[in-house]
């Protein structure tokens, strides 16, 4: 797993790369009395992939909500940096700038591509919808567009007018990327993006995104609970237990030699295949 | 023929125009924020009327609040001033304003309309009044109201687009042949009430002021006069109107929107203006269409409305 993390290296040291993309700096999350996530900080590079995982329950959603500007946390300061410019914090802009910088800055993939899809509205359309939201007007471009998205994540181009409801599980969720990526974000928040599929589906959709991600030179971070993805995928690892993170290293480290019980405890939980 | 009626009594059990003067205030008061703010829906508080909501209620108060003792008014349904919704409107207006009423677009100071904008070009110093049943033109694609505002507060129409995407995608064409949405001033999305799209075009830089009031969702908005309205499309889908292969039936118009009639139940149809006055007035300059004189065509210039 040499490979990627040079190729992540390489990107970092770039002339976009001299600075963290996004840095998370105490972000907390109550609900109520309960604790979401607490006193989470971590910077993430550019191209870099960051998995978090954790048990149900362990307050990965929550913050991937947070950073991903769903969710306000109740204390803590999430900073985005785009380029030259720099959002230090993206809860103190207003909510239309920061729907803006959602929409143009970064992606998220919901679990369920019914959260991520407009179901009533064509495959197309759902790609179409974020270039129009960026200001395209010309039907033809966003035709192509569309097209060359569908071929990229391997849904068959004819399929271009018909519905999300006429596809498959495993073809929503690879509408739902296309969708995400078309508009060429700097980040991608991804949440448990394998969830609910079988298993060569999900082998299918991990190539995927492994040659997407690599191709595009793309941040991610993505939430899961399966150590197989997060060893598939990601360059470092973020381990969360009750809101809190209880280890975090490169990822074939953690997963090789776990240095806190709990992280012990979940890789070996991995069922051997 | 009925042209022009001097103005009838009023009558003195009612308010003049219906509406109590505080009522009629706060129609203004709105309308005057509608005016300053091309395209902006604002809220009032519309007030049960003596026909159901979704019948005109909005338009009505629009006309009600607006209309003095000089006023000659035109109301219009679908085109035509005979039908039933018109002719009660405007024996309303007569009998609680007692102003004159006419069919002629170019005698009346304020013209209340319902799915169209008369042929003739309207001037300055008269007022257009639509009846609208659905204000919101982002309804039918965002169900939450609190979102609706904050689109339009922030400009973020990108959902209309996917629509007219859909439909381009499916049809090979824009299919939505009414209540086609517009930009108005470059700046608010509007719904233009259901007239067709092929009355679109008359909604902007036109020397009438334009008002639209929605009862039932309690919202007025407007067009001032010479404001720039652009309907919605693609650079390489540009917006159009219908068009038919045939004119006028009646009076030969080859320029005016067209109604199907279906005139037996052997298949045979025709096509005549919507705009009736607009008919009427090329007839009577002597234009002469395909069926005019003959037994259809005379069911439905003659016997009828005399």
């Amino acid at each position: 797993m040499s490979a990627p993390l040079d190729s992540a290296a390489k990107v970092a040291t770039g002339a976009d790369g001299d600075a963290p993309l996004l840095t998370a700096t105490g972000v907390t999350r109550f609900y109520g009395e309960r604790i979401g996530c607490e006193d989470v900080s971590f910077d993430l590079w550019p191209g870099e992939v960051l998995g978090i995982v954790g048990e149900s329950g362990s307050g990965k959603s929550t913050l991937l909500r947070c950073l991903a500007g769903l969710d306000r946390p109740t204390s803590g300061r999430i900073g985005f940096r785009d380029g030259s410019r720099v959002t230090p914090d993206i809860f103190a802009l207003d909510e239309q700038r920061r729907r803006a910088l959602m929409r143009t800055a970064w992606g998220i993939v919901h679990q369920n591509p019914r959260d991520g899809l407009r179901m009533g509205v064509s495959a197309g359309g759902n790609i179409g919808e974020r270039l129009i939201d960026r200001g395209d007007r010309h039907y033809g471009n966003i035709r192509v567009a569309a097209v060359d998205w569908l071929q990229r994540v391997e849904i068959d181009p004819a399929r271009i007018d018909d519905r999300p409801t006429q596809f498959s599980g495993g073809m929503q969720q690879r509408l739902q990327i296309a969708r995400v990526l078309v508009s060429e974000p700097k980040l991608v928040y991804m949440d448990e993006p394998t969830g609910g599929l079988d298993v060569s589906v999900q082998a299918r959709l991990l190539d995927l995104l492994r040659a997407l991600v690599r191709d595009l030179g793309l941040a991610a971070i993505i939430v899961t609970h399966d150590l197989a993805v997060a060893r598939l995928l990601t360059d470092r690892l973020m381990v969360m237990r009750r809101g809190r993170v209880v280890e975090e290293g490169l990822t074939d480290q953690v997963l090789d030699d776990p240095q806190h019980p709990y992280t012990q405890l979940l890789t070996a939980s991995v069922l051997a295949a | 023929m009925q042209k022009s009626v001097g103005p009838p009594k009023r009558d003195e059990a009612y308010n003049f125009a219906y509406l109590d003067e505080q009522t009629k205030r706060m129609v203004r008061r709105a309308l005057l924020k509608a005016v300053a703010v091309p395209g902006y829906q604002v809220p009032f508080g519309s007030r049960e009327m003596p026909l159901a909501r979704g019948w005109g209620t909005g338009g009505i108060q629009v006309t009600a609040s607006v209309i003095g003792p000089d006023d000659t008014l035109k109301v219009i349904d679908q085109g035509a001033d005979d039908t039933t919704n018109a002719v009660s409107i405007r024996r309303f207006f007569a009998r609680v304003a007692g102003v004159a009423t006419t069919e002629a677009t170019g005698e009346a100071s304020i013209i209340q309309t319902r799915h169209r904008i008369p042929e003739a070009p309207l001037r300055a110093g008269q007022i257009l009044v639509y009846q609208v049943p659905q204000p919101e033109p982002l309804r039918k694609l965002e169900p939450k109201e609190a979102e609706t505002r904050k689109m339009h507060a922030w400009g973020d129409y990108g959902l209309m687009h996917v629509r007219l995407y859909e439909d381009i995608a499916r049809f090979g064409r824009v299919a939505t042949t009414y209540s086609y949405p517009v930009l108005v001033n470059g700046r608010y999305v509007m719904s233009p009430s259901p007239i067709p799209k092929f009355d679109n075009p008359k909604l902007g830089m036109c020397a009438a002021l334009q008002l639209f009031g929605a009862g039932r969702e309690k919202r007025i908005y407007a067009i001032p006069p010479w404001t720039e309205v652009k309907s919605l499309d693609f650079d390489d889908h540009p917006f159009e109107v219908q068009t038919w292969d045939e004119p006028c039936a009646l009076c030969g118009a080859a320029d005016s929107y067209l109604d199907e009639v279906i005139t037996d139940d052997k298949g045979s149809r025709m096509f005549v203006c919507s705009d009736s006055h607009y008919c009427e007035e090329r007839r009577a300059a002597g234009h002469v269409g395909r069926l005019l004189g003959s037994e259809t065509g005379q069911k439905l210039t003659g016997g009828a409305k005399e």
